[in-house]
């Protein structure tokens, strides 16, 4: 079973109704014990990072996360769920981030040249990946595959051979990232009709 | 490349469709439900409901149809009318809203997006501005006004200066309407979508006005729009999502393609 761990931030619901249309049976939990059983776990996420951080550490969570991935068990990061897992971010401040994988997360630069406003942050919509590590999630999905992003930091690892897929929004940046257990995106799978579901498919089936 | 964005637009009363949904070969035109799932095969980029309830006692009809797409429709989802309080927005996102937009409460109290932004994010908060082309506005110079409660209600406003304080308040995305235009299928305001998106860093959906498939293309054009909202268009099956897709990318217009029947296997 998969569990969703549910920190007060995010649409859960979407997450858990998009594993279901694709046959896996998911639940959304803030219950440690129920995170330890489950064969899956994904750490969901919209909002801010400070927020986020202080939401996992009230309700308790981060030993359970960290649990989970040194248990090897599947882990999937999404969106801010995804960022952090990473060292630190420097939005509104400087805050510290999980710590589970090294790097930063930044705020998306305006191009140089950009007048005051044609740049739009959030990178919100329909953007493409380019494919550059057959992550097992990532099964049958070829580079040039739209996702759904809304996002105005983005990831910089300090490992570039984490990263699986790029997109680019003014700049390339790591749109997701493998490394043993865990696979993390800046889109939303949930949220990426056909795409997205054969990646929470993947996901589900990943031992 | 991120592409520009279709995305269809139902107005929802006591939780059933109401106006210019007349689809062939669908059981119930008048379930948001089936209609969303018609878009979602076609390839629309995102969903828009508008509640028009007014009844009391029905609001929470619209919780009930944003449950159900949930459960059906892997697309985000926004919903708009009504919404007046934090509960409002969070029992919304909850039922399975990607993100809301907020219209007259935010001209009535503009502390209210504010507040909303910190506590949800503002990639969930959408301001809606409806606009209207007024001679004399904040500054003294031509403009656009701003006016709630669907156009009835002047508001004094500079549709511009209005957007930016939005934006600055945490909105992260607008849905700018013109009630000249709307209903009326003989384009957009172009000028009015051009002035808010080139004065705001945020994301700009175009509304009201759109008749043909020129008219989505002079809105991203010419009105430098980030997404175009429609409704009737594609409620009459005027024109499907995918030839909308088509004919926007033989123009040059970034846009993801239409259906792509692609099997979860």
């Amino acid at each position: 079973m998969i569990a969703i761990i549910d920190y007060g931030m995010g649409n859960l619901r979407s997450v858990q109704k998009g594993f279901e249309c694709v046959g896996h049976e998911a639940v959304v939990t803030r219950a440690p014990r129920v995170i330890d059983q489950a064969s899956h776990v994904v750490l969901p996420g919209v909002g801010a990072f400070g927020d986020c951080m202080d939401n996992l550490v009230r309700f308790e969570l981060t030993d359970v996360i960290h649990r989970s991935i040194s248990s090897g068990k599947p882990f999937l990061g999404i969106c801010l769920g995804y960022q952090v897992l990473f060292s630190e971010s420097e939005e509104f401040g400087c805050h510290k981030g999980l710590g589970i994988l090294a790097g930063k997360v930044k705020a998306i630069p305006r191009p140089s040249d950009d007048g005051e406003v044609s740049f739009k942050i959030p990178h919100m919509g329909w953007n493409t990946v380019q494919v550059n590590m057959a992550a097992p999630p990532l099964r049958g999905i070829p580079s040039d595959s739209y996702v759904y992003f809304v996002h105005s930091y983005y990831v910089e690892p300090a490992e570039c051979a984490l990263v699986s897929t790029e997109t680019e929004y003014g700049i390339p940046f790591a749109s997701s990232v493998w490394k043993d257990n865990i696979f993390a995106t800046q889109w939303h799978p949930e949220k990426s009709q056909a795409v997205g579901l054969q990646v929470l498919k993947n996901f589900g089936d990943w031992q | 490349m991120l592409t520009k964005r279709i995305i269809p637009c139902l107005d929802v009363k006591d939780g059933r469709v109401v106006k210019g949904v007349s689809f062939v070969n669908l059981r119930d035109a008048g379930d948001p439900v089936h209609v969303a799932q018609v878009y979602d095969r076609e390839g629309a980029d995102e969903l828009c409901f508008l509640d028009i309830t007014a009844s009391h006692e029905k609001r929470d009809t619209i919780l009930d149809v944003v449950i159900r797409t949930a459960e059906q429709v892997f697309m985000p989802l926004t919903v708009g009318g009504g919404i007046r309080t934090i509960e409002d927005i969070r029992r919304l996102l909850e039922a399975g809203a990607d993100k809301v937009s907020i219209n007259t409460a935010a001209v009535e109290h503009p502390d209210f997006v504010k507040a909303a932004a910190n506590r949800f994010g503002s990639q969930c908060i959408v301001v809606a501005i409806d606009a209207k082309r007024a001679t004399t506005c904040e500054g003294g110079e031509p403009g656009w006004e701003v006016f709630t409660h669907g156009g009835r209600t002047s508001t004094g406003l500079d549709a511009v200066e209005w957007g930016k304080r939005m934006k600055d308040y945490g909105a992260g995305e607008i849905l700018l309407t013109s009630m000249d235009q709307d209903g009326k299928q003989d384009g957009y305001d172009l000028a009015l979508t051009a002035a808010i998106s080139e004065s705001v860093s945020i994301p700009v959906i175009a509304s009201g006005g759109a008749g043909t498939l020129q008219h989505l293309y002079e809105a991203f054009h010419m009105g430098k729009a980030d997404a175009v909202l429609a409704a009737s268009i594609f409620h009459y099956q005027t024109y499907s999502i995918g030839q909308a897709k088509s004919y926007l990318a033989q123009q040059g217009i970034p846009v993801r393609p239409g259906t792509v029947p692609v099997s979860i296997s």
